[in-house]
Order: structure tokens, then sequence, then C-alpha cells
């Protein structure tokens, strides 16, 4: 059980931390707290100021946007995903999606500010951080893309 | 494909080798009448609409007697010979596939019955067809289109009952026209196999002969009726010679030589635009190609709703519908329609069946309104492997 | 080659089958079940091969079988309704007659992935084929090792065979993942395309055969995946989809690169593809 396990041994098991060395997953874990989400609670609202990055450990988030009273589910995120990546980089201004909880959910929680400060004070933590965010974004890049198209449209995938 | 009786014949006659016989023009009609009794409908070159075509004959005074059809990229021109040759030129743009794989026919008839349908039994009878006339490209052609369509895993049944039917005069090519490159290819001047009998039309002052020898025991049944006398030595010699002349004067040919691997990899080329600036997609080259077989379905009802029936027609890789599938066709652009079948043509053919879809006929270059020449594309292709990376 | 070549006109002549069920699927996706008129058993067929379906008078079309092999007696296609004959087909009323040629194709390598993990990977009708294959899997589970199915389609409302999807996964060994591309408020399932469910399942590569079917975009970044996880070219295999006229090699239409998808494929393993997918206006 999680409460049981410390939070390095929670974090080492997470996929955003593979090819971290194991003073920088402590470093990560030294700035972690664990944090818990219910069932539809909303994580964060598109445009917040929220400073927070997750690395998701169990349920499910859905990403949304909203207009004119609809809501639509852009993509789900899931135990081993990572969820609000912007506010490691910071000045993007504010959240760019809401982030709804499917299910109770169970995360790691680290404040953007203070990841790169960490970043700032140790480069070689900073590349490795930033190199692994960087291959999340360009997944999400890539998926996004392929999302677009809408590859099952009767008339055929359109062009983006 | 060959005909039972043809193996018959081929190995009856290894020991004796073939015997060359002479005939006269005026024997020459009647193995043409001899045809027609048989109750063949019999092919034969023939001036008509101001070109020498492959068209149901009645006689042999219905051949081209003194005519010529001067070949060139682009370009038909039907000429008088100073001779009263019957096969002074070389082919017209019919070939044995306009018979055997027809440009449309019915696959079949349905009718509404009790809730569901019913095939109706064809009534037509299948057309008997002797070829008089045919040249060494058309019968490698035609042992490539029987690869396509006997010899695969599946059957084309009406294609069978018409190419076992048919009876094969050819003829070797002693003129070969500018267009030609069979000696490239392998399949001419002279024919090697796949015809009941074969001539070889000496012109020269002072005589007009044939040399004939059969290629079947029925090819040789029918010679026999013609009562012809042995060829002599001087005459035979006179045939091969004009036939080596012939194979030596070709000055266009298609270099094959690692051509599939070398159309596969160039399929980036910038050349293939180069050929799109100047090519209409106007099928012409897939319509007059003796091995080209590829063919569209049709499914029609009359106004009723009772009667329906399946047509099968011959279509072309260079139409945009070619390749229509939901969500649009896979090769939009004329480029990427001509290089499908250029290297459909030279290279995946070889992988498909063995052999390339070329006999060098030349009759894509004839025409071809633009005068595209698949030998210079072809070189041009390979001097760009060469220049370029 | 088969040892008794068959001839045509007969292999161009569709058999008359009577249409006995049409079921609503999706708002434009029906499952079409044909029985004998004759009482003839239609001619048995293995799980990715397709039959050319004839609506009177209308046209033809090549569309894959999606039922279950082991059920002789009837044939079972799964059709998207996009076009003028696609139309006809899934219009029919029960009781009428749909023309039927085939199987033709090749077929899933079921026979020699035994004791191999399978993973399937749909998206949108392209379940429709491998249906037959889960179908012959959960027939023969111990023959297998587990079963991962991976299926993506534009909406939930797109889903094919929800019901059965659900059932599937309580199947021990067996795991199902759904995505939708586009989720609305009461789907709580995934959104995200099929890719991202890599993410969610553990691949042993050594041991394991994919079989992809869908939109030919969607097929080509499920085998970027599968081979960045370590999957060989030879043990990925798709059905692809090309124009399509007789069936049997004759019109030429189906042309991908040196093969006939009719018959050469529509099953190919990706190492015979991989020099020729990527070929715009191949």
């Amino acid at each position: 059980m999680i409460k049981s396990k410390n939070l390095v041994e929670t974090l080492r098991e997470h996929a955003f931390v593979a090819g971290f060395q194991p003073a920088q997953i402590d470093r990560l874990a030294a700035m972690a707290h664990e944090v818990h989400f219910d069932r539809d609670q909303i994580i964060f609202r598109e445009g917040d100021e929220s400073s927070f990055f997750y690395l998701i450990l169990s349920g499910k988030v859905a990403l949304e946007v909203t207009a004119l009273g609809k809501v639509l589910r852009v993509q789900t995120l899931r135990e081993g995903e990572e969820l609000g990546w912007s506010s490691v980089l910071g000045g993007s201004g504010g959240k760019h999606f809401q982030a709804r909880a499917l299910t109770a959910v169970r995360a790691l929680a680290f404040d953007g500010a203070r990841l790169r400060e960490a970043c700032e004070q140790d480069y070689a933590f900073g590349y490795t951080l930033m190199r692994r965010l960087l291959q999340v974004v360009a997944s999400r890049l890539q998926a996004f893309r392929l999302q677009l198209l809408d590859m099952y449209s009767p008339e055929g995938p359109k062009s983006v | 494909m060959r005909k039972r009786a043809r193996e018959t014949a081929d190995q009856g006659q290894a020991g004796a080798a073939r015997r060359s016989l002479l005939l006269s023009p005026a024997a020459l009609g009647e193995l043409l009448a001899a045809l027609l009794r048989r109750g063949y409908t019999v092919i034969a070159p023939t001036v008509r609409d101001g070109a020498i075509c492959y068209e149901p004959v009645n006689g042999v005074e219905e051949l081209p007697a003194g005519y010529t059809m001067e070949l060139e990229a682009g370009s038909c021109r039907l000429k008088r010979r100073g001779d009263e040759a019957l096969f002074g030129y070389v082919v017209g743009a019919k070939s044995l596939k306009n018979y055997l794989h027809p440009p449309e026919r019915r696959v079949f008839a349905a009718e509404r019955d009790n809730g569901l349908f019913r095939i109706l039994p064809e009534q037509t009878e299948r057309p008997r067809f002797a070829f008089l006339g045919v040249r060494p490209c058309d019968l490698a052609a035609a042992a490539i289109q029987d690869r396509v369509f006997l010899k695969d895993r599946y059957q084309d049944g009406e294609y069978r009952a018409r190419r076992e039917a048919a009876f094969v005069v050819a003829v070797h090519c002693t003129e070969p026209a500018a267009t030609c490159f069979c000696a490239s290819m392998g399949t001419g001047p002279r024919a090697k196999d796949g015809f009941d009998i074969a001539l070889t039309e000496i012109v020269e002052p002072g005589r007009h002969l044939f040399v004939a020898e059969a290629g079947t025991a029925a090819g040789a049944e029918l010679l026999a009726e013609l009562n012809a006398s042995e060829a002599p030595e001087e005459l035979c010699r006179a045939a091969e010679e004009a036939l080596e002349r012939a194979a030596s004067s070709m000055k266009r040919r298609l270099d094959g030589d690692g051509l599939r691997e070398l159309l596969y990899e160039r399929f980036e080329d910038p050349h293939w635009d180069d050929v799109a600036r100047r090519c209409l997609c106007c099928a012409n080259c897939t319509m007059v190609c003796p091995t080209c077989f590829c063919v569209t379905v049709e499914d029609t009802s009359d106004v009723t709703g009772r009667r329906a029936e399946r047509w099968q027609r011959w279509d072309s890789c260079f139409t945009q519908n070619f390749s229509y599938i939901h969500g649009g066709s896979v090769r939009l652009s004329p480029k990427s329609r001509y290089r499908q079948w250029l290297t459909h043509k030279l290279a995946a053919w070889v992988d498909q069946f063995g052999t390339p879809g070329c006999v060098g006929c030349g009759r894509c270059i004839s025409w071809c309104p633009v005068g595209i020449d698949i030998t210079q594309e072809v070189a041009a292709l390979r001097e760009a492997a060469r220049t370029r990376a | 080659m088969s040892a008794a070549s068959e001839t045509l006109p007969s292999v161009m002549v569709p058999v008359a089958m009577r249409l006995a069920r049409v079921e609503k699927e999706t708002h434009d996706t029906f499952t079409l079940t044909l029985e004998s008129a004759d009482g003839e058993r239609p001619a048995r067929f293995a799980p990715g091969q397709f039959s050319m379906l004839y609506v009177f008078g209308v046209g033809e079309l090549p569309i894959s079988i999606s039922g279950n092999p082991e059920e002789r007696d009837r044939l079972i296609y799964t059709v998207r309704s996009v076009g003028k004959a696609t139309h006809a087909l899934v219009t029919r009323a029960p009781g009428e007659a749909i023309g039927v040629r085939g199987p033709f194709g090749t077929s899933w390598p079921l026979a020699d992935s035994r004791g191999r993990d399978i993973v399937i990977v749909a998206g949108g009708i392209g379940l429709a084929p491998l249906r037959p294959a889960i179908y012959h899997v959960l027939r023969h589970r111990g023959d297998y090792g587990r079963l991962l199915v991976l299926y993506g389609a534009r909406s939930p409302q797109d889903l094919l065979f929800r019901k059965q999807l659900t059932a599937w996964n309580y199947v021990p060994d067996t795991q199902i993942l759904i995505t939708v591309d586009y989720g609305g408020l009461s789907w709580r399932g995934n959104v995200g395309v099929v890719t991202t469910l890599f993410r969610h399942i553990r691949l042993e590569p050594e041991r394991t055969t994919a079989l992809v079917c869908g939109p030919e975009i969607m097929m080509r970044y499920v085998v970027r995946e599968l081979l960045v996880r370590g999957v060989s070219a030879e043990d990925i295999y798709l059905s692809m989809e090309r124009n399509m006229k007789c069936a049997v090699g004759f019109c030429g239409h189906c042309q991908l690169g040196p093969y006939f998808v009719c018959k050469d494929g529509p099953v190919f393993p990706y190492s015979r593809l991989k020099a020729w997918m990527d070929r715009y206006e191949l």
C-alpha cells in the first residue's frame, strides 16, 4: 500500500523517471507530495494559474475543453502518465485544458516553480527532466495530430 | 497455353525436324479458304479507315497487298509499296488480345426469380478464331496473357475457351518498323513457338513466295492439303538471312538488365515529373498494348429491375478512378499513373508472372498521341540512376 | 496454386444467398447475416478472408467476413455505408437476395501463432475482419497465450460490437482496451488515438503476433509503436484495402507494388509490405 511505501519507491515505479539517475530520482522525490482526487473532481480548469505538475499513480483523468455548455473530452490520462506539463515550463498563461478525475485518482504533485529552480541549480538534472518532458510533449503532439486527421471519418482522413 | 494436339505434334516432329514448304500467294489464298471451310472466323490484316487493321476477312484479296504502314513515335502512316507484298508492315493497333480478351464482354445475365435471382444460361456460341499474319511479338504477348489468365490460382474460362479453339498462322518479321524492339526483348523477329503454321514472306524482283513451316499437327495437316512442294535450300537460306538482317536493323532497344530493381529504386526519381508533363493520361498505350489485361466490371439492370447483367470492359491504370477506394483515389497525379504503368509492365510483372509484360511490339510508342517512347523513358531512368543519387 | 484451378465464368458468377437479418451496429454500420438459399452450406472461410457481395443490378464490392468461422450455416458481414454500393447493401430488407462470390484472399496467421500472445489492433470498421480471429482465439483459448484487443473508433457512438467487447474482457488472459478520438461528457472510457493505448499494456515482443486492421494511416503508426516495442516485422500482420473488381487477380485494380491485394493479401506480414507502405501514390 501507498501509505507504507515511501515516495522514492513509488516514484521509481513510475514510467516518467525511466532514464533518471537514482540521485536524480531522489531529488525529484524530495519535491513530491501525494494527492488524491475524488471521482468527477475538477483537478484544474482552463486558464488556471495552477502550478502543479502531476504523475498519475492510479485512476483516470480526462482533459476537457468546454464551449457553450458543451464539454468535449480530448484525451484521457491514466496511471503511468503525466498531467499538467505546462506547469514545469511556467509562463504559459494558465492551463490549456480542464482536467477532471474520471475515477478516484492518486498522483504525485510537484510545484512547477520548485522544479524550475532545481533545473537551474543542476543543469544535468534539468537536462534529464526537460528531455523526458519533451518526449511526453512530442508523443502528445503526435497523438493530437492523428486525432485531428479524423481517420475514421466517412469522408476519409482530413488534411490538417 | 498449348493445345494437346500441339504438344503431340511437337513431340512427333522432334526427329523429323521442321520441314519447310514453298507456298505461292495463291496457295496462301487456299490456306485461308481452308480455314474458312473449317468454320473459323479468320482474323487477318486488311486496310480499313486508312490504316492496317486486324479484322475478320473472307478471302486473301482482302489482305493489304502492296501496302505498308510506317510507324514512328506518335505516328502511323499507310503507304504504297513498290511491290505486291502481303505482309509488308508489322503491327496494327489490334492484337490477339482484342479477340481472346475482348474489349467488352458480358460476364452473365441474371433474372429475378422467386425473391432471389438466377443466372441465365449463355445462348451465344463462342467464336473460333483463326489468326493469319500474327507477328512473333504478339505470340509472345499471348503467352504472357496465358500466364495471367490460365496459369494462376484461378482460370478465366472464357479466355481459355477462345484460346484453345484458336488457330494461329504466324509471319516472321523480315522488315521491322522503326518502333520495333523485339530483338532486345528476345521475342522476335522470328517466332519460336506458339503457332500452328509460320510463314516467311520473300518478295524480290521476279518472285513472291512464302516459306511455310508447321508448328503443330493441325498445322502440318492443313499444309499437307495444299500440295506444296519442299522449299529449296536456297530459299530457306534467303529467309534466314532476311530474319538476321531484320534483327540487326532494329534501331530501338530496351535494356532489361537489372531493370526491375532499378525501377523500384527510382520510385522518387524527378524523371517521372518529366514524363508527366508530356503524358495526357489518354490510356491509348494500355489499349494497344497486347499484354495489358486490366478490366473493370459494370453491373446494370433494365428499367423494370427484373433483369440484370454484368459486363467486363477493358480498363486502364491511367484513369483516376482506377485506384479509387473510399476516401479517394490512390493515384491522383498523372506522374503516379505513368509510373504505375511502366513499373508494373517492366518490374512488378516479373514478380507477379515471371517475365516482363513488354514484348517490344512498339505499339505504345506509335499510338501515343504525344510520342512518349518507352525505350527512351527507360534509357532516361537508367541515365538518372547513373548520374543521380 | 491450387491443384484444380477454378474456372471462369463460375468464379465470376455470384451465388444468390438470402439475407436473413440486418442489425444496426451504429448510425452508418450494419451487420448482415446471409443464409443459403438452396440448402448448400456456404464454403468454409478462414478469419481475415473476404467475399464479393453483389446487389442485384447495382454493383459488387469486397466485404470482409465478420462472423464466426465455426458457424458453418451462415455468412456474416459488417458493412459501413459510405457509398452507393454499400448503401444499397445495407438497405436490403431481410428475405432479399444478395449475391456472394468467395471467400477470397489470405487469412490471419492463427495456425502458425499457437502458443503466442495475440495482440489485435483495430481502428473503426477495421474490427470487422478481426472479429473472426477473436472468435477463433476464444474458441481455442488454451492454444494461445494472452489475447489483447486494442480498439479505436471515432466516437463512443461509432464503437462496434460493444456488448461482445465487454463480455470478452471477462475471459481469462484476455484484455480489451477501447478508446475513441472524441468523447462526450457521458463517455468515461479512454479518449485518444489507438496508439496511446500501447502505454497501458505489457507486451512481450518475443512471443507476440500482432494483427492490425484500420485506415492505412492508423496502421502505419500502429506498426511504428509495435516495432519500437520490439515486435518483429515478421510478426506484424496487416489487412490492406485497394480498389477491387474481380477478387481473382484478373482486373489489375488492387495492385500494391508487386502484389495483388486480392490474392496475395488482404492479410500481409509487415515484412513484405514495409518497402511499399510509405510510398505516396504507389
